[in-house]
Formats: C-alpha cells, sequence, structure tokens
C-alpha cells in the first residue's frame, strides 16, 4: 500500500457542512477517495453517514464547504469572481459519473430486471440498445442473476434484489459507486450473497464509498475506514490500524459495542 | 402436546353446513328483483314500443356522439392540465406552487352549472379577445362572440372543471409513490422530466386510475348540463323530441339506456387499464395470463406458474433495525 501516496484522488470533501432545518447533519466533513480505494463509513445512528452520501451525490444540497470529483467542483462552478449553483444539466452530467446503492435497493418495480439495468445506459448515457443489454447480462451474470433477466423486482427476494440494484449502478461505469447500507434492510442470511458481490466489485478495482455497519466487510475489504459521530469524522485510517488500536475513546467504545453485539447474537 | 386425532376424520367427505339466514335473504332479492322486472314489463306508461322506436333516431345518436366527444375532449384535456397542474403543486418553486393551489382551490369549488352559463356569457364581461404585450400594444383581438359558441363554452367549462379535480388525483398518485423511486431515478442521471415521466407518473397510475375511472363516468352524465347552453348532447337530443310529442318517460328511457351503456363499456376498459398497471405490483397478476385473475377470485388461491425459485413470502423491502 505504498503506492496510496502518489494515487490519484477521485473524490474529495473539504469541510462539507449540511443542515436540516436547526439540525446540523454534517458539520465540517473532510474526505478523500483514492482511485481504486474502498472506504468504509461507519458510525452511530444518525452520525450523518447517509446524508454525507446523499450530498455527495448531490441528492441534498449543501450549506458549506467543497466537494469534487476528479478535482472538478460538484454542484458549483466559478462566476464573477465567486461560485453559483451549477444547470440543472450539469448536475445530471456530475451524477452520471458516479453510481449509487440504496438501503431498500429501490429498483423501479413497473420495469423487467433488464430494462432496470439497460434504461441508464441507453436513455442517459447513449449507449445503443443492443450493446446496453449485452453488458446488462454480463452483469446479471457476475451478480449471479442470469435467469432473472426478465422476472420484476418484485418477484425477487431481497438480496436479489440489492444484486440487481449493484448490476444497476454499475451498467454505465460509473468512476466511483456510494452505497447507503446496502445490507442493512436484508435478512441475515442474504447478507453474504450481496457481500460477495461488493468484495468482487473491490477486488475488480472499482473506487467504491461504503456506509455499512457490517464490521467484517469493513475490516477485510475496505482499504480506509471512517467514523462519523454528531456529524463529524471522529477518526479515520487504513483499515487494519482502525480495527487493531483505534485511537479516539469513542471509536474505541463503538468497536467494543459493537463486537460484544455480535457475541451476544452467535 | 395434545392428543392425536382419531385417523378415521376426512374433511373431504365434509357436507356444507345449513346457514338459514342466506335462505332468507337470497329469497327476499329474489322476490324485489322479480317485482322489478314485472314493473318494467307490465307498466304500459314505459311504452317500450317508443324506446325501442327512438334508440337509433339519428338526432339520438348524434346527441351521443356529441356526449361521448364532449367526454373525450374534456377528459384529455382536464387529464392533461391536471397533470400539469399537480406537478406544479409538488414544484419547489413558491410562485408556480401558489398559482397552481389557487387554480384548484378555485375551480372545484364553481359549480360546473355556473361555470358553463359563465363560459357561455363570457362575451358580457369580455368583449373582445386580444394578443399582445401586456400592458402594451395589441398584436390581434378577436370578438369574445364569435370565439365563444356553446360548443367552446362547454369544452372550456367542463375541461377547467375537470383538470382541477384530475389535478388533485393525480398530485395524491404522486405522492403515493416512494420517494426512493425518484432518489434512485435522480441518482441515475435522470432529468427531472424524465424522473417524473419514466418513473414516477408510470408508478402513481396504479392511484391514479380508479378514481379517474370514476371522474369519466361523472364527467359523461356531466356533460347533460351542457343542455343548458342549448349544446345538442344526448339529454338534449331527447328533450327536444318530448318537447314535441311529450313522450317524457319513454325518451328519458333512450337516454338512461346509452349512457348505462357507455358507462359499462368505460368500466370495461377502466378494469383493463388498472391491470395493465398493475403489473409489477401484484406477482400472480404478471406472472399470469390475463384469465388467471378469474381463476385467482374463484379459488382464493395464488398459483405461481414460474419455476421455482427460492424466493421467500413477498420479496418486498423489509425495514430492519433503525427506521428514519
Ligand atoms: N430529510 C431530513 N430532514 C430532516 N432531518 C434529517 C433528514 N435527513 C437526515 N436528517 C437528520 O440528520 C441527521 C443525520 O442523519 P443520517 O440519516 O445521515 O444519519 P445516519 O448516520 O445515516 O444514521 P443511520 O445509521 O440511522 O442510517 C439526523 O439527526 C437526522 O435526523
Ligand atoms: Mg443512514
Amino acid at each position: 500500500m505504498n503506492a496510496e501516496t502518489t494515487r490519484k484522488t477521485v473524490l474529495e470533501a473539504r469541510g462539507v457542512v449540511k443542515r436540516f432545518g436547526d439540525t446540523l447533519a454534517l458539520d465540517g466533513v473532510d474526505l478523500s477517495v483514492a482511485e481504486g480505494d474502498v472506504v468504509a463509513i461507519l458510525g452511530p445512528s444518525g452520525s450523518g453517514k447517509s446524508t454525507l452520501v446523499r450530498c455527495l451525490h448531490q441528492l441534498e444540497s449543501i450549506d458549506g464547504g467543497a466537494m469534487y470529483l476528479d478535482g472538478e467542483l460538484l454542484g458549483f462552478e466559478e462566476h464573477r469572481g465567486g461560485l453559483r449553483p451549477r444547470s440543472e444539466r450539469q448536475v445530471e452530467q456530475q451524477r452520471r459519473q458516479m453510481g449509487m446503492v440504496f438501503q431498500q435497493f429501490n429498483l423501479f418495480p413497473h420495469w423487467s430486471v433488464l430494462r432496470n439495468i439497460t434504461e441508464a445506459p441507453t436513455k442517459v448515457h447513449g449507449v445503443p440498445a443492443a450493446k446496453a443489454r449485452a453488458r446488462a447480462l454480463e452483469l446479471l451474470e457476475k451478480v449471479g442473476l442470469s435467469d432473472k433477466a426478465d422476472a420484476h423486482p418484485r418477484q425477487l427476494s431481497g438480496g436479489q434484489q440489492q444484486r440487481v440494484a449493484i448490476a444497476r449502478a454499475v451498467a454505465p461505469n460509473p468512476r466511483v459507486l456510494l452505497f447507503d447500507e446496502p445490507t442493512s434492510a436484508l435478512d441475515p442470511e442474504l447478507v453474504d450473497e450481496v457481500l460477495a458481490v461488493m468484495k468482487s466489485l473491490a477486488r475488480a478495482g472499482m473506487t467504491m464509498v461504503v456506509v455499512t455497519h457490517e464490521m467484517d466487510f469493513a475490516r477485510e475489504v475496505a482499504d480506509r475506514c471512517v467514523f462519523m459521530a454528531e456529524g463529524r469524522v471522529v477518526e479515520e485510517g487504513p483499515s487494519a490500524e482502525f480495527f487493531a488500536s483505534p485511537r479516539t475513546d469513542r471509536l474505541r467504545s463503538f468497536l467494543t459495542r459493537y463486537s460484544e453485539g455480535r457475541q451476544a447474537v452467535s | 402436546m395434545s392428543t392425536p386425532a382419531l385417523a378415521t376424520h376426512d374433511v373431504a367427505s365434509a357436507r356444507p353446513r345449513f346457514r338459514p339466514w342466506r335462505l332468507v335473504g337470497g329469497a327476499a332479492i329474489a322476490i324485489v328483483m322479480l317485482q322489478v322486472v314485472i314493473f318494467l314489463v307490465t307498466n304500459e306508461r314505459l311504452e317500450w314500443g317508443v324506446v325501442a322506436s327512438y334508440l337509433f333516431n339519428p338526432n339520438v345518436l348524434t346527441g351521443l356522439w356529441m356526449t361521448i366527444f364532449l367526454t373525450i375532449v374534456g377528459m384529455v384535456i382536464g387529464s392533461v392540465l391536471g397533470t400539469l397542474i399537480a406537478a406544479g403543486q409538488l414544484s419547489d418553486f413558491g410562485p408556480v406552487r401558489w398559482i397552481c393551489q389557487l387554480y384548484v382551490g378555485v375551480f372545484r369549488g364553481i359549480p360546473p352549472l355556473v361555470q358553463l352559463i359563465f363560459w357561455f356569457n363570457l362575451a358580457y364581461l369580455v368583449p373582445r379577445i386580444s394578443i399582445g404585450v401586456p400592458f402594451g400594444p395589441e398584436l390581434y383581438s378577436w370578438s369574445s362572440n364569435d370565439l365563444i359558441s356553446p360548443l367552446t363554452a362547454a369544452i372550456i367549462g367542463l375541461s377547467l372543471h375537470e383538470a382541477a379535480y384530475m389535478a388533485e388525483i393525480v398530485r395524491s398518485g404522486i405522492l403515493a409513490v416512494d420517494t426512493g423511486q425518484k432518489d434512485a431515478a435522480r441518482a441515475m442521471g435522470f432529468s427531472r422530466l424524465q424522473t417524473f415521466m419514466k418513473v414516477v407518473l408510470p408508478q402513481s397510475m396504479r392511484v391514479i386510475i380508479p378514481p379517474t375511472g370514476s371522474q369519466f363516468i361523472g364527467l359523461l352524465k356531466g356533460t347533460s348540463l351542457v343542455s343548458v347552453i342549448a349544446m345538442g348532447d344526448l339529454l338534449h337530443s331527447v328533450q327536444v323530441i318530448y318537447n314535441r310529442t311529450y313522450q317524457v318517460v319513454p325518451l328519458l328511457l333512450v337516454a338512461v339506456i346509452w349512457y348505462l351503456v357507455v358507462v359499462t363499456l368505460l368500466t370495461m376498459g377502466q378494469r383493463r387499464i388498472e391491470r395493465y398497471f398493475g403489473r409489477g405490483y401484484d406477482r400472480a397478476a404478471t406472472a399470469m395470463p390475463k384469465t388467471g385473475q378469474v381463476r385467482t377470485m374463484l379459488t382464493g388461491a395464488v398459483a405461481l406458474p414460474e419455476p421455482a425459485g427460492e424466493t421467500d413470502a413477498t420479496g418486498r423491502a423489509r425495514r430492519k433495525g433503525k427506521g428514519a
């Protein structure tokens, strides 16, 4: 991992602030994601993890700080010596370079699995239909669902739906994939099939930001981990150090609580 | 542990239970229906012969077409305008939201009859209608009397009234769509318009169609109001005839028969459309041919003809842990 310093930064957040009315959901968050890295975001409920990834993907607007994708300012542009919001078209253009996987899958129930995957490439990225279809089938094979191309999402189990959702997000070849608790809505026995797909994506070199409560996944797959609490990044570092020798008390007690919880269950 | 039941029982040989109240209820219904039929057949004042002779009368048929035409035009304009207003009511731009809410408030509140008369008499209020620069020079103008015929007054009045109702129906349909759907569509880089047209609207259809069917039928009957501004609709055409022949009852029956025929056809169409937009929601309906629905209704069981998958109960997202 000594190449880390030379690798290109793909996604970056600097001092990002987000308010919902009086709640300060993000209170100056810094984050830097290098090309090919998997960054896990951990933290207690309400610490702003979802808000952070939603802001990164411009599903929410931010109130302070700045975010960059490949060095390009996200959501704003320079104008007469200051900044102004980008046009909707430009924002959409920027969003198309990222993909997102949601906790509740959010597949489109009125379309077949295949159409769920091909619609964005064909209608948004201008990929020819035949090519998009071939790629979709290839992706479905990778996530182990070749036989479900013509099924409707509601006919699939949660784990299958989430695997389709991942294929859908991957189809347009995004620069970064954002995951917001991709396994939290799944029955325990379905979690592994989704994590396996995510691991293979990570191995293939996909840059990923993953909000998760799966400590084993974070430890084994993530290159770096970020611990958030009350809208701030409390601690971050390479996964091995992060789990082996946490520097802050907050992270230490968070990790202890988790491992105890796991023992209590198993 | 309870004691094991005797192995000699077999419910397959069970006889149905005797239910006396069902017998009483069934008999009561039969008697009432019989009396209605006897009334319809034997009451000479209904003059079925006259009904038959006027049922396909050219003037009646012309009126029927006018009624259907007004219904369809009113519904098409009302739906398109209503959808735009619904989207406007949900806009994040204040002024657009307010004007759309104002529209619905006003046009839902005015009785359609009042509106029809108002539009018909527009010339009294606004003698000329002109296009031009606001507060500036006029480019072109028409006399309101030339522009507003009974037909245009009927179309404007019915459409604007319908739009207000459709706006509320579409709005509730849009709100019924999970916000995650919009998030997912935006996250994939769909534009606002694509998100609305491809993802939100088709899913809201499931909620929009049933009340829209009632609106359609309501509008069909509502067109009978236009007879007050001398529009030749179905009701007006039979009125013209019975004002001459005084055969009021049989001619009203002619109109009733045609209204019922069209309403029945509309209802059948509505069921088909509902089934179309329900696809992807009901596992059985998507996997089964049309006739399968009837089978499901009769047996009360849902058979899945697809190859046995390892899918669990519903496959629906189950929210775990902390809710939002
Ligand atoms: N749309 C919203 N409107 C108002 N407040 C919000 C909204 N979304 C999030 N918040 C608030 O922002 C804070 C951060 O929420 P967020 O959902 O980002 O937490 P989280 O870390 O993802 O938690 P969890 O682990 O439960 O998903 C919380 O206090 C939450 O109540
Ligand atoms: Mg969250």
